[in-house]
């Protein structure tokens, strides 16, 4: 094989004065960068295999190791950038499509960055949550019109679903992430009262406790649906998109259909597990709708059904159409949503940012008059608490978090999460890397996690003098922007700074 | 109507913001009284009013017409009136009209021409209030110059820019009689003060006085919009009209359960009420979540027969209540009540989020429903 022409993409730096060769490098890489020279009694590290995952440099008990990006260079160059070279070259070498995990890493704007709150001065009293009641209890679901009240539980015929902060945990599925980090999930969706989402890979039946927690989803490949499945929920998610990757299925490779992974998606040990890109049955929105009411019968109207799209160019008429076609959620996962594994073309290229697709589509259900009718969930790059009080204010019901969630019980964002090695033991279904993850310490750090953005929304509101996020949402005189134009103000439906 | 960007909201702002005293007086036997003491009641409040508007409601005050609708409506020229009158008698009988009577006291500053008719819906086969209630809008809407600011069958609203007393001088409310009286004080920090743009807000027979600052506004607004109502005025007066008006005439909600809907109980009160209650308050909670008034706010509703006072549900404005015989008062503040009525048996201060209602014939009731 010829050699590579690609540069490393990191440095590896060893003081060799604190390393003690203990070897955690060696054994807790997956991509076997480090290297015991027994002869020489000195670890060797090639540089090219480096995610730049961190894990041995956190991990070296002598702190020895500093992993930072390679600093070699191509000549300086504007629009021939080390990665448009480095991708060149590798395709060049593999004649593939590149592929890629994580989120869109572009420089995209981030509009949450542009927008910034509001609090309350003189006119009104801001509120203190430590003094007085705040409330973060939602009900995801279709709500009727108006309340009869001779007979108010016969009028509310619709399941709703109480989630006790607007903090839901993304569609995560078995077999791209380790049977330990989706129970860490599931034990901490449970413990703070809100929902996990299953993603497309099935349940495993350890995981059927958590029935009242998890939103099962219903994929192109259906992997794993069966009655059982639909009715062990609290909720059930049709899968149409993913905001990674708008317009592409998905491919779990054989090597990772173990016995477990296996019998849980129900597909032949080792075989591929392929999601076609659309869904075969849905070919038009009175498909849609057909589904929609086969899982109702299926599980007898119990559950709410959510229609999870990834955001593009016309999704305000998309999800008008999903709310009359019968959906009771409407899920939207925007340009900077994450991926086990997605070609980088798409992922870096295709969708638009979720601020813009959640502030059309909550102006859109208004000016048709079905906003009540359903629940808006958003999703794709939630980094911290006031990018979630201003999804919030734009029209969210509720706020996936998926890449937060994984980064809280350990991922660096290395994106390299579609080679199966997760060093985290996270995205991997390896069962050495996947003992990493101790759920009992990744659960606590998923629940500290929700209760730290809990308390920042809840002291966020009380500035705006709010004590129930419902008067938040849609509430977009909260919000002012910086730094828009007249288009994007208007899209967002947003003021500019002082106006 | 008269141009509401310009004079309503001449800065542009997201929202027009007041702040103010509140003042209901209810006969509950149906006795028509006069005023004077609740013109004395919010007089004595005056401090927390800045000359920038007033007003009064009287239930009541027509007895000769109770049957018609009384119309009080503003001109700014003689045009307008014309226009008005010509759309008027197409839609009704005028069986009465007159210019109201005035007392200009040369306190004030200039008022437009203020006219009144008793109408008389022709061929209504229909709802008579939505016809009623659709051309007052056409009249607001459609005639530059014209303004209605009352439209019900025996009630008047008075109103305009002065504090309270000067308002009642001028409007010569010492001839007038009614069995609830409202009373209101604006202290407006971003509206210029033009006479339609004071308070009490009336819809139909429906009229609201209100203090304070609604922090949901955004969400409220979007929300009765989704129920076909068109929020001109940007106060949070007029919100709470459309809210209290789209669940009680419209969803046939009792006063009482409106004003849940408005200042609700904490998930954790209704989690722990009896399993039939909670429903219907976890239904009522979560279908209309965007009606939920947050942050501060006193307000008094009144409609014929009924008046209700309500603050919000960490009660961060004041609300005094006090009951005199048949007699049920609502207040900003105490004092007001002491200097009014020496006969007074119970004065309090309503918790946060439970409702006083005075129901003629029935009397009060001041209780989670």
């Amino acid at each position: 094989m010829l050699r590579t022409q690609l540069l490393p993409d990191f440095s590896i730096e060893r003081d060799d004065s604190r390393c003690i060769r203990c070897q955690v490098c060696v054994r807790q890489c997956g991509f076997d960068v480090h290297r015991y020279d027994e002869d020489r009694d000195i670890i060797l590290s090639d540089e090219s295999k480096c995610a730049g995952c961190q894990r041995c440099a956190v991990l070296c008990p002598t702190s020895a190791l500093t992993i930072s990006p390679n600093r070699s260079s191509y000549a300086a160059n504007s629009n021939w950038t080390r990665e448009r070279i480095s991708d060149l070259k590798r395709q060049a070498e593999s004649g593939g499509v590149l592929l890629t995990g994580c989120g869109n890493d572009k420089g995209y704007p981030v509009y949450w960055d542009h927008l910034v709150l509001n609090a309350s001065q003189v006119t009104n009293p801001s509120i203190d949550p430590l003094r007085e009641p705040m409330e973060l209890r939602t009900y995801l679901g279709r709500k009727p019109r108006k309340v009869e009240i001779a007979n108010a539980e016969e009028c509310q015929r619709d399941p709703l679903i109480k989630i006790e902060t607007p903090l839901v945990f993304s569609a995560l599925s078995y077999g791209a992430i380790s049977a330990q980090a989706q129970e860490s999930l599931a034990r901490a969706a449970k413990q703070c009262g809100t929902l996990f989402n299953s993603g497309e890979g099935g349940l495993p039946r350890r995981l059927r406790k958590f029935k009242d927690n998890v939103i099962v989803q219903c994929a192109s490949g259906r992997f794993g649906v069966e009655p059982e499945y639909l009715s062990n929920s609290a909720m059930i998610e049709i899968k149409i998109g993913q905001g990674a990757k708008p317009g592409i299925g998905g491919h779990l490779p054989g090597e990772k259909v173990s016995k477990k992974i296996s019998s849980t998606r129900k597909i032949p040990l080792g075989t591929d597990a392929l999601s076609p890109a659309p869904q075969h049955d849905i070919y038009s929105i009175e498909d849609l709708r057909t589904l929609i009411f086969a899982l109702k019968e299926a599980t007898n109207y119990e559950k709410p059904i959510s229609v999870k799209i990834a955001a593009v160019h016309n999704a305000p008429a998309i999800a008008s159409g999903i709310v009359r076609a019968g959906a009771d959620v409407v899920a939207i996962d925007g340009l900077r949503g994450g991926t086990g594994a997605a070609p980088k073309a798409i992922r870096d290229n295709v969708g638009i940012p979720i601020e813009m697709a959640l502030a059309s589509v909550d102006k859109r259900l208004r000016d048709e008059r079905i906003r009540n009718e359903c629940s808006i969930m958003a999703a794709g790059g939630f980094r911290c608490s006031a990018d979630v009080v201003k999804a919030i204010a734009l029209g969210a019901d509720a706020v996936y978090l998926g890449t937060a969630a994984l980064v809280a019980m350990g991922c660096t964002l290395c994106q390299k999460c579609y080679t199966g090695i997760c060093n985290w033991g996270i995205c991997t279904t390896d069962p050495y890397l996947s003992k990493r993850v101790n759920p009992d310490v990744a659960s606590q750090r998923l629940i500290s996690l929700l209760q730290a953005w809990s308390l920042e929304i809840k002291e966020m509101l009380g500035g705006m003098g709010i004590n129930a996020v419902e008067s938040l949402r849609g509430n977009r005189d909260q919000l002012r922007a910086v730094r828009l134009s007249d288009w994007e103000l208007d899209v967002l439906g947003v003021r500019g700074a002082g106006r | 109507m008269l141009d509401l960007e310009a004079m309503n909201n001449p800065f542009g702002d997201s929202k027009v913001v007041s702040n103010c005293s509140i003042f209901g007086m209810m006969e509950m036997s149906g006795q028509p009284v006069e005023g004077g003491s609740v013109v004395e009641a919010i007089s004595n409040m005056k401090e927390r009013s800045n000359g920038l508007g007033a007003g009064f409601a009287v239930y009541g005050c027509y007895p000769e017409h109770q049957d018609d609708y009384a119309l009080h409506v503003m001109y700014d020229s003689e045009e307008g009136k014309e226009l008005t009158e010509s759309r008027l008698s197409q839609t009704f009988e005028i069986v009465g009209k007159g210019e109201i009577p005035t007392e200009p006291n040369g306190t004030m500053g200039p008022a437009p021409l203020l006219w009144r008719y008793f109408l008389v819906p022709r061929n209504c086969t229909t709802d008579e209030s939505a016809l009623v209630a659709d051309e007052v809008s056409r009249i607001n809407d459609g005639i530059k110059d014209a303004f209605v600011f009352s439209a019900a069958k025996n009630m008047g609203v008075f109103k305009g820019i002065g504090y309270p007393r000067d308002l009642a001088e001028f409007y010569r409310l010492r001839e007038y009689r009614g069995y609830i009286w409202l009373a209101h004080g604006r202290f407006p920090t971003n509206t210029m003060a033009w006479w339609g743009g004071a308070h009490p807000f009336s819809m139909l027979d429906w009229t609201v006085v209100h203090n304070g600052e609604i922090s949901s506004y955004g969400t409220n607004r979007r929300f009765v919009e989704t129920y076909g109502y068109r929020c001109s005025f940007l106060t949070d007066t007029e919100v709470v009209a459309y809210a209290i008006d789209l669940l009680v005439r419209v969803h046939g909600l009792p006063l009482e359960l409106a004003a849940q809907v408005l200042a609700p109980p904490l998930w954790d009160q209704i989690d722990v009420m009896d399993p039939g209650r909670a429903a219907l308050y976890r239904s009522l909670r979560s279908t209309y979540a965007g009606l939920l008034l947050n942050g501060p706010f006193s307000v008094i509703v009144a409609r014929e027969g009924e008046m209700v006072g309500l603050t919000d549900r960490i009660r961060l404005r004041p609300l005094t209540a006090g009951i005199a015989g048949d007699r049920l008062y609502l207040s900003s503040e105490e004092a007001p009540l002491r200097l009014v009525d020496d006969d007074l048996t119970r004065v309090w201060s309503p918790q946060g989020g439970v409702p006083i209602v005075g129901r003629l014939g029935e009397g009060v009731s001041y209780d989670y429903p």
